[in-house]
């Protein structure tokens, strides 16, 4: 195996944490809702699935409980600030607390454990083909679904009748409610999504990533697949460009440091971000496609009249 | 409502006497984490001495914790909620709570401090270190002797005298064994967050060290060590169950002697500031034991390690150069602890550019 090749299978796992949990955010920013917590989702989702994996025994389970949990938790958000308006912000934020502190509670008994790591699947005949095929063929199926994921929220939002109505509220909800498009519950639903995702990408960690459990194993995460969102003015498709993006440079300044080139390492950690920062100026410059792109209603409380 | 008000106020004021009472009979050691007391390394090893602490001495004190306290203004607010919060002796067992230590400590004069492997006291603070660098001596030493490609993988956290140190007594310590050896160093950058600590172990192993060690908190190197299928070193607990068979030793933290030595002296009335470095001798830090190895390697490893309690082997003895080639110690000098505790520089053999 080639130094590019190992470079690159250490980047997809980086990287796709990151892109499943930004896509999530993004469908629940597109519906216009701002929701913080995504770290707090994440980790859930992480000692979610740890714990049912070593229960069941089964990593595939262990999936499935990060993807419920992750999705259960959000609603606790969708309730506070969809039915009671709580402020979007504080609520988010709590909720990454309240995730961080719950998470260790319901792990403590599962720490030093010896994790079950999700085994790859190996597409035939695809996975020979030299350098793509180990790269991309040889994956474990969170890979598949994030790439999956993308494409199909990408075909939701932007060429089904749900999702340009999901849009629609994102962009003005009175109007969206005028038309009679129910905003509470897309809405909820598109919190729910977020949470999912979230929670998908937290089990990721636990069960590929590094097959552990930690207390606040997500280590920041989330706050990256928020900042995503807006790197990628909430098109699917640039996720994954910022997701890799972001990742290739995280692990190249690694290697770069193994391999002894010099550079203060103080400057090659903050690399991944002041590259993302300078995609993001460049990608910005249009104001007017950015606006577009802008869910209007993020983050503005909805109270329908009756 | 005026009776409801007095209700509370006398309830509130029994409260106040009853735990004024309590206070009373037992006296109050506080500890403040960095990270969480169950993360499997550095904190773990300061709670398992704060437990026997309160095995020890437990019907004479009580204990309290604060975890996950970062280091920086949360800090000073954490430590200081411990001072007025009644807690007599306060530990703070984090490089990065100097500052915020020495200022509290000057708010509370009376309250007695320890902070950990700092270099800053104060006629209320004593610090309190363990000599970690004789176990990476001993590390380096099996390293040298277990590597077959001669180049070892470490993964460094922040650099801080405390951790240079700890990369010179390794190379060091397989310099000692092949002259030759040679070491990559790789900055996370974090003390924590296991997937930056799996992707840097990747990197150095993908670069073709054949051993890893690491100065960071959590077993995901020790994983990727072991699904690789080469060496590795713990970190501050016993690892072993990370990597049944990839484990050679590790550095375990055993603080609970010195919390129990120096919380009776604070009971005695007889505590004062002090600057305490205790090392394999004392006790305050002890090798897992050896696995995986052959015999001849772990012969070795016992008599370095034998040798350093004795006194007869000292890490940073000359002859030893510098980095750039010039000349640290002649032969048989041996480094005073003020350059140890400063150390900012690297010694010959570490393929690295130390970050200033």
């Amino acid at each position: 195996m080639g130094i590019v090749e190992a470079i690159l299978l250490s980047v997809i796992t980086a990287a796709t944490p990151l892109v499943i949990a930004a896509l999530g955010e993004l469908v629940t920013e597109r519906s216009g809702v701002l929701n913080l917590g995504v770290e707090g989702m994440m980790v859930m989702g992480a000692v979610c699935a740890f714990v049912a994996t070593q229960i069941t025994g089964s990593p595939y389970l262990g999936i499935l409980a990060g993807i419920v949990c992750g999705a259960v938790f959000s609603q606790l958000f969708a309730f506070l600030t969809l039915t009671l308006v709580a402020n979007q912000v504080a609520t988010g934020l709590a909720l990454t607390l309240l995730g961080l502190g719950v998470s260790g509670m319901l792990g403590e008994s599962f720490l030093g454990m010896q994790g079950i790591k999700l085994q790859p699947i190996v597409i035939p005949v695809l996975a020979d083909i030299p350098f793509i095929g180990p790269l991309l063929f040889r994956q474990d199926i969170i890979f598949y679904l994030s790439i999956a994921l993308v494409a199909g929220v990408h075909w939701f939002l932007f060429r089904s009748r749900v999702g340009l109505k999901l849009r629609a509220v994102g962009d003005s909800h009175a109007s969206a409610h005028a038309l009679g498009v129910n905003v509470i519950r897309t809405r909820y639903l598109a919190v729910m999504f977020g949470g999912a995702c979230a929670g998908l990408a937290g089990a990721q960690l636990s069960l590929v990533y590094t097959p552990q459990w930690v207390e606040n194993m997500s280590a920041g995460r989330g706050w990256i697949a928020l900042a995503l969102v807006v790197f990628s003015s909430w098109r699917p498709w640039r996720l994954i460009a910022g997701g890799y993006l972001f990742g290739a440079v995280s692990i190249s300044q690694l290697h770069a440091q193994a391999f002894g080139i010099g550079i203060p390492s103080q400057f090659l950690s903050s690399l991944p971000y002041l590259a993302t920062i300078v995609v993001l100026i460049l990608i910005s410059h249009n104001r007017r496609t950015t606006l577009i792109n802008t869910p209007a209603s993020l983050g503005k409380p909805f109270v329908p009249d009756r | 409502m005026k009776k409801l008000l007095l209700a509370l106020a006398s309830t509130a004021a029994v409260i106040g006497f009853a735990s004024a009472a309590a206070a009373q009979e037992k006296a109050k050691v506080c500890f403040v984490y960095v990270g969480s007391k169950t993360d499997g390394g550095w904190t773990q090893a300061h709670d398992i001495g704060r437990l026997e602490l309160e095995k020890q001495l437990g019907d004479k004190i009580e204990t309290q914790f604060l975890e996950n306290v970062p280091e920086g203004p949360d800090a000073e607010r954490a430590i200081e909620r411990m001072a007025r919060s009644g807690c007599g002796l306060i530990y703070t067992t984090s490089f990065g709570f100097m500052d915020a230590t020495i200022k509290i400590a000057q708010k509370f004069p009376d309250v007695k401090f320890e902070h950990a492997t700092g270099y800053k006291s104060a006629p209320n603070v004593a610090t309190y270190n363990s000599r970690f660098y004789e176990g990476r001596y001993i590390q380096g030493v099996i390293a040298a002797k277990m590597s077959e490609k001669g180049v070892a993988g470490y993964i460094a956290s922040f650099p801080i005298p405390e951790v240079v140190m700890g990369i010179n007594a390794f190379v060091i310590g397989a310099r000692s064994v092949n002259p030759d050896f040679k070491i990559k160093v790789v900055w996370a950058n974090t003390w924590f967050d296991p997937g930056k600590e799996a992707d840097a172990a990747k990197a150095l192993v993908d670069q073709g060290v054949d051993i890893l060690t690491q100065h960071t908190d959590t077993t995901a190197p020790m994983q990727v060590a072991a699904e690789r299928g080469i060496k590795a070193f713990g970190q501050a607990s016993d690892m072993i169950a990370a990597g049944p068979k990839t484990q050679l030793t590790a550095i375990v933290d055993t603080w609970g002697a010195y919390y129990v030595k120096r919380t009776q002296a604070f009971l005695d009335g007889k505590w004062e500031t002090t600057s305490s470095w205790d090392g394999l001798k004392d006790g305050i830090l002890t090798m897992a034991p050896y696995t995986n190895m052959p015999d001849d390697v772990k012969k070795l490893a016992e008599d370095a390690e034998a040798k350093i309690k004795s006194g007869e082997l000292k890490p940073f003895t000359g002859p030893l150069k510098k980095q750039d080639g010039s000349e640290w110690l002649a032969a048989g000098a041996s480094s005073d602890d003020g350059t140890l505790l400063g150390m900012n520089f690297y010694v010959e053999g570490v393929d690295d550019q130390l970050p200033k």
